[in-house]
């Protein structure tokens, strides 16, 4: 099993007991007392987006946006259904804490979404669960039958006179889905291609109606907040970047896993507590928000905390929370050429700039990993990202880019040597 | 065409969605449409989608067949073509590859004697290359049949695997 420390998503969460997913279980450890504190004591929907803004609490999923504001924007006289959408599509490589949540806290991410509803005014919520997770799928459909069957869905919630209905919604591979207006598309059962923003979900959603989509880990630490409050989960983080977060660090770790920290955690404590480097070899680069933020070399890395502001500030984004650990026997022209596949092989091909831009990139940094480079190829690869990134619908061609010129850059002479040698400086292994 | 069962899981998906919605549903009838004929069929071609069945789960949802056909070539876990009793899919993607991705996939692939992409003469296996499955931490990771997910295959996990998938 996989997760290490804790502090709001998997506090008192025993990983070991097969039952831990468990509705009585998850009511044993508090849960369900955050609802219960809304419905019953009448707490307005006003005053629970109030206490979502303050806790600080930003968007999980990549963005970082933050989540109360996300919420105020749904329009509040709007006659007729809204809907409440969670993203658990985790395909973002280096990814894989949604999968936990689900796995070993369904009910969290259930009664934060019952939660959002309610103060959305929604009348139903889907969660669109990544394929390639089928069985915490069926899992899912199990814990939302259990919340149900305890009158937690349905009509009439405690009593409140609140109505609401979830289901779960499973994609079949597709990474674009992880983009929320693809969701929403694949939700209503189409080829997954983003739409034009605006309009946004807030007012063309869901069947065009008024809708709200979060990471499952942002609606899973919803309900710490109401029922301990804002402040408690601000204070777990530090000012502006709120609570905790879960960071999936894989790569070259002893210990890969899933680590629930506190934002602004030093990036060499969780190395530390990730096990150190695996054989001891020596940290060379780290991809500290999952494959579409950009690289940073590992002394970088090493001053650096773990929050949005601080990875940002280095030119990189804290994204997903994937922390890609590689070492010094990565050739990083040849883990380049593997994430420039992986976007070629996602792109929807809607836009042309990506489409045909993921396969030029991936094209010429596969020549260049064979020895095949030929001089110019480093300017072409610039030419190329400039023509993508910003000029489509989606933000795939720009997380493309990303990755290219930040190891072009950061790593410059592991490219013009094998472009000017034909071989790599770095003997590479995958192990 | 397909089962009375999967009929009924089908009809299950449909009542999640609003009435007018009911091509919502696509995606979860194309992949119990899926199923069914992974586990009924006896010969590769017979375990995966074609354009009969494609056009009998939409007739069923009542959408055009062109609706559902675009869904299921843009996704890639719908089996368009012939297709093992056993697909085996294993995450090569980086941050998987770090951590022994590559090796488990050679190695499969050495051990059934087929290369990614291909299909035993049997018709037992395939095998095949895939893209971020959101479980990196338990690398290498591989899903047999697009629902199992198999953790931590080391070539000894590996082999237990196969000695369980005759």
């Amino acid at each position: 099993m996989a997760i290490f420390k804790s502090g709001v998503i998997f506090e008192g969460v025993d990983t070991q007991d097969a039952n831990a997913w468990r509705l009585a279980a998850y009511e044993a450890r508090g849960g369900y007392a955050a609802l219960k504190k809304i419905l019953q004591g009448a707490m307005p929907q006003d005053e629970v987006i109030a206490e979502v803004k303050n806790s600080g609490l930003r968007g999980r999923g990549g963005a970082g946006f933050p989540t109360g504001l996300k919420w105020s924007f749904m329009p509040r006289a709007f006659q007729g259904d809204k809907y409440v959408v969670c993203n658990t599509d985790e395909g973002e490589p280096g990814t894989f804490k949604d999968r936990d949540i689900l796995r070993f806290n369904p009910h969290a991410l259930i009664e934060g979404m019952i939660i959002g509803g309610y103060a959305m005014g929604c009348r139903a919520g889907y969660n669109y669960i990544h394929g390639e997770i089928f069985e915490a799928y069926e899992q899912f459909e199990e814990a939302i039958e259990e919340a149900r069957a305890a009158g937690f869905l349905g009509n009439n919630i405690l009593g409140s006179g609140f109505n609401f209905e979830l289901y779960a919604a499973h994609g079949y591979g597709a990474y674009i889905c992880g983009e929320e207006t693809a969701l929403l598309e694949s939700l209503e059962g189409k080829k997954g291609q983003p739409r034009f923003k605006p309009p946004f979900p807030a007012s063309f959603g869901l069947y065009g109606k008024p809708t709200t989509i979060n990471n499952t880990e942002s609606f899973a630490s919803v309900p710490f907040i109401i029922r301990d409050g804002a402040q408690k989960f601000l204070e777990a983080g530090k000012p502006n970047n709120g609570g905790t977060k879960l960071f999936s660090v894989s790569g070259h770790v002893n210990r890969p896993g899933n680590y629930e920290i506190p934002l602004g955690t030093p990036f060499s404590e969780l190395l530390e507590m990730a096990g150190g480097m695996r054989d001891g070899k020596k940290l060379k680069a780290v991809i500290p928000g999952g494959s579409s933020a950009p690289v940073l070399p590992g002394d970088v890395m090493m001053g650096l905390t773990m929050d949005y502001d601080s990875i940002s500030k280095a030119g990189s984004m804290l994204g997903s929370g994937a922390v890609i650990v590689m070492n010094e026997d990565v050739c990083m022209v040849r883990a380049l050429e593997r994430l420039a596949y992986f976007y070629h092989e996602e792109s929807c091909g809607q836009c042309t700039p990506c489409r045909e831009g993921t396969g030029w990139l991936y094209k010429v940094i596969h020549r260049i990993a064979n020895g095949q480079g030929r001089p110019g190829d480093l300017e072409l690869l610039d030419s190329v990202g400039n023509n993508m990134a910003g000029r489509t619908i989606c933000a795939l061609a720009d997380a493309a880019v990303f990755p290219v010129r930040s190891f072009t850059k950061h790593f410059r002479n592991e490219f013009e040597y094998l472009i000017e040698h034909g071989k790599p400086l770095v003997n590479h292994k995958w192990c | 065409m397909l089962s009375a069962q999967s009929l009924a899981k089908i009809d299950r998906e449909v009542a999640k969605y609003p009435a007018d919605q009911k091509r919502s549903a696509v995606m979860a009838a194309l992949r119990i449409a899926l199923t069914e004929r992974r586990e009924l069929g006896q010969t590769p071609d017979a375990r995966c989608l074609n354009a009969d069945v494609i056009e009998f789960v939409a007739n069923y949802l009542g959408i055009a067949p062109v609706a559902a056909y675009e869904v299921a070539t843009f996704y890639n876990m719908y089996d368009m073509k012939p297709v093992g009793q056993y697909k085996i899919t294993v995450c090569t993607n980086l941050p998987c590859a770090l951590s022994g991705g590559v090796s488990a996939a050679k190695y499969i692939s050495e051990k059934l004697g087929i290369a990614i992409g291909e299909t035993s003469a049997d018709g037992k296996y395939t095998l095949l290359e895939g893209e971020c499955m959101g479980a990196c931490g338990d690398a290498p990771v591989l899903l047999v049949n697009n629902h199992h997910m198999c953790s931590h295959m080391s070539p000894e996990a590996i082999d237990k695997k196969l000695a369980e998938l005759k």
